[in-house]
């Protein structure tokens, strides 16, 4: 597959109350022409940030350093005239909340038709022809009615919707998506979901589902990367992580997901909290929650190792995880109410 | 059967909103809640899901008397809730505690963990001496998994999961019976959801406590609960013991949602296709049956009445057209 981003050893320092604070500890990632990627972890583990930065989109407190290449041209340091021919062209990215993404005094039409100018150069009638196109694209129905209506007019699900039309109005090959459902109704939830599929599979475009849901993720993605503290810690395709996660902070978040279905079990929780960026432990940054940590986990930093070709894992335990399959809690029957007591607690 | 710690009966209110925009706005009814009926026995947890706008939360102020009902009534130990600002609405209080989503909006900044825990006794029971407020409170950060340090920290100092766990001693400390919890883990991290879940489960084992548990995470709802109730624009849709209404849904729409949930195990399952639309504008609800307009199954009588919510066997209870009621259930009630 053709290599669209390779990031290598970005790293990211915040600038705050006159110290430095990284957010980012060398991220090295690919995305692959038409692939779907997906990003989990938890809040502040430093999902998005990867893809801010890769993008030049973070404040003047931000120091990045490594390498960013889009199709071999080195986004970090790039000036920002050849950042805006790209941004949106090339790589487009959507947020969590689209009404706050979008502008809330100017009608929906007139923002697709600013991407539309900026990128595709199309102004008047074309420019309002090809807004209407995107917009039933993605399953807005009576587009030239809902061009002259306002982000508020709309529900949630539609906003989401209308971000993503003006995402694909500079026809990119990489979509960041950034937990584009978690502000919207399961139901509303499933069907951008599936929208995103449709689009990925019509056009071809290349997509990185940035989810804290573990669920979302699994059911969207060709590879799954799984973050924490700043560190991309497990990297597999989807099928390989999800059936036989290797990471213990992977096998911990896995274990801690209530089933929607058989027998109700006790949830396996992980201890303690994720660490603040400005107070990590000296060695791996979760070896403070993890049940399998030894001395050489709390006294030095594992690194990102290749398991095999499709594998990577940031764990000197590794090898105590060989190919089997996810211990899964032992289900026991739940049906009566004394047994669910016992189950759970 | 002895009577249920909380009940409700045809709970309803409605708000007066203003609908479109200026100068052609006009009022209009928003029924929020319309016509719940919902028992909770002592020590069991009742959970309330649905999507956003259906009433869950208004639901859960009216049966804290946060709210006052258009019609209907609470009753609370058998005993309709008190006017606000009696004595006796004191004493109800004590019993009934909220648990918010959000910890840090529900906590006082400027105060300590231990001022924060311990405010709820200093107005309920002045009377209590120095050592027995202090040993009260040290109970309750025990009971809820922190650790006696944690009492002179401010929310700030704390992680998301812990915040959670002061919101959670705050209610317990004047020894309810009745907590609603309105999204309580919705903010947290999905590492720190599963120790919160479990604490509510020990809490309710060794206190005995009755939990209304408003979530849209059902899977949530589903470890946590004994019933569930399903809500859909004011109306609870279908009622029944958890594993039993998670396993097989009877109303559309509750197989519409649980069919919209990603999930790990289920992943490269075909799903049938979501349901397509949004949930209705509750101040303008379609006439008939409010789920009709997102139903593949709808057909004319959908929209000419509004189905009951009748028994369906197994203690179940589901508002459908297609769902044949129970005879025998629906003759044992009658």
């Amino acid at each position: 597959m053709d290599k669209l981003v390779e990031i290598r050893g970005l790293t990211v320092d915040f600038a705050q109350g006159g110290r430095s604070i990284r957010a980012l500890h060398g991220i090295d990632l690919d995305v692959g022409a038409g692939e779907a990627v997906g990003l989990v972890g938890e809040s502040g583990s430093g999902k998005s940030v990867t893809w801010l930065a890769a993008l030049g989109l973070l404040p003047g407190t931000a120091s990045i350093r490594g390498s960013v290449m889009l199709d071999g041209r080195q986004m970090v340091g790039a000036p920002r005239s050849m950042l805006e021919t790209l941004r949106g062209r090339r790589v487009a990215m959507i947020f969590q909340d689209p009404s706050s993404s979008l502008n809330p005094v100017f009608r929906i039409g007139r923002q697709i038709g600013e991407a539309l100018g900026l990128h595709r150069g199309l102004k008047g009638a074309a420019a309002e022809a090809e807004a209407k196109r995107l917009l039933d694209r993605v399953g807005i129905a009576n587009g030239a009615r809902r061009l002259r209506d306002y982000p508020h007019e709309l529900s949630g699900g539609m906003n989401q919707r209308v971000m993503i039309a003006m995402a694909l109005a500079g026809e990119p090959d990489l979509l960041i998506a950034d937990e584009p459902t978690t502000a919207l109704d399961a139901t509303v939830q499933a069907q951008i979901l599936a929208l995103l599929q449709e689009i990925r599979h019509e056009s071809g475009m290349a997509i990185v589902l940035i989810s804290h849901d573990l669920g979302v993720v699994a059911e969207n993605v060709d590879r799954v990367c799984v973050m924490y503290a700043g560190r991309l810690v497990e990297e597999a395709a989807s099928d390989t992580l999800f059936d036989r996660p290797r990471h213990p902070y992977t096998r911990g978040l896995l274990a801690a997901l209530p089933a929607l279905d058989g027998p109700r079990t006790r949830l396996v929780s992980i201890p303690g909290s994720v660490p603040e960026p400005w107070n990590l432990p000296k060695g791996c940054a979760f070896a403070p929650r993890c049940g399998e940590a030894d001395e050489a986990c709390h006294g030095s930093q594992p690194p990102l190792v290749p398991v095999n070709a499709a594998e990577r894992v940031l764990c000197f335990r590794t090898r105590y995880f060989p190919d089997a399959p996810a211990s899964q809690p032992q289900p026991v029957p739940a049906l009566q109410d004394a047994a669910f007591r016992e189950a759970v607690l | 059967m002895t009577a249920p710690l909380l009940e409700a009966r045809s709970l309803t209110r409605h708000f007066v909103v203003r609908q479109g925009s200026w100068p052609a706005s006009h009022k209009a009814l928003l029924r929020a809640v319309d016509g719940v009926s919902l028992s909770v026995g002592k020590g069991r947890t009742l959970g309330l899901v649905g999507e956003s706008g259906c009433g869950k939360s208004t639901t859960g102020r009216l049966l804290l008397g946060l709210l006052d009902p258009t019609a209907g009534e609470v009753l609370f130990e058998g005993q309709p809730l008190a006017k606000a600002g009696s004595a006796d609405w004191r004493r109800q209080r004590q019993l009934m505690q909220m648990v918010y989503q959000d910890p840090l909006g529900a906590l006082d900044r400027r105060l300590k963990v231990a001022e924060q825990i311990g405010e709820a006794l200093e107005i309920h029971h002045p009377e209590f001496s120095r050592s027995i407020h202090r040993d009260r409170v040290a109970a309750a950060i025990e009971a809820v998994g922190l650790q006696a340090h944690h009492a002179d920290r401010y929310p700030h100092e704390l992680s998301g999961g812990q915040r959670q766990r002061v919101v959670l001693a705050r209610a317990l400390i004047l020894q309810p019976r009745l907590l609603v919890c309105d999204e309580p883990i919705s903010a947290l991290d999905v590492s720190i959801q599963a120790q919160v879940v479990n604490l509510l489960l020990d809490l309710q084992h060794s206190f005995g406590l009755t939990y209304v548990f408003i979530s849209h995470d059902l899977k949530v709802v589903r470890q946590i609960s004994h019933d569930v109730a399903v809500m859909y624009l004011g109306r609870i849709v279908e009622y029944g013991g958890a594993e039993s209404l998670f396993h097989a849904p009877q109303h559309p729409y509750t197989q519409a949602l649980l069919a919209a949930i990603p999930s790990v195990q289920q992943r490269g399952i075909a799903r049938p296709t979501p349901l397509q639309g949004d949930p209705p504008d509750p101040a303008a609800p379609p006439s008939g049956c409010a789920f009709r307009t997102r139903c593949p199954r709808a057909v004319q009588i959908c929209a000419e009445a509004m189905p009951a919510l009748r028994e369906t066997g197994g203690g179940r209870k589901v508002a459908c057209h297609f769902v044949e009621p129970d005879a025998a259930a629906g003759l044992a009630a009658a």
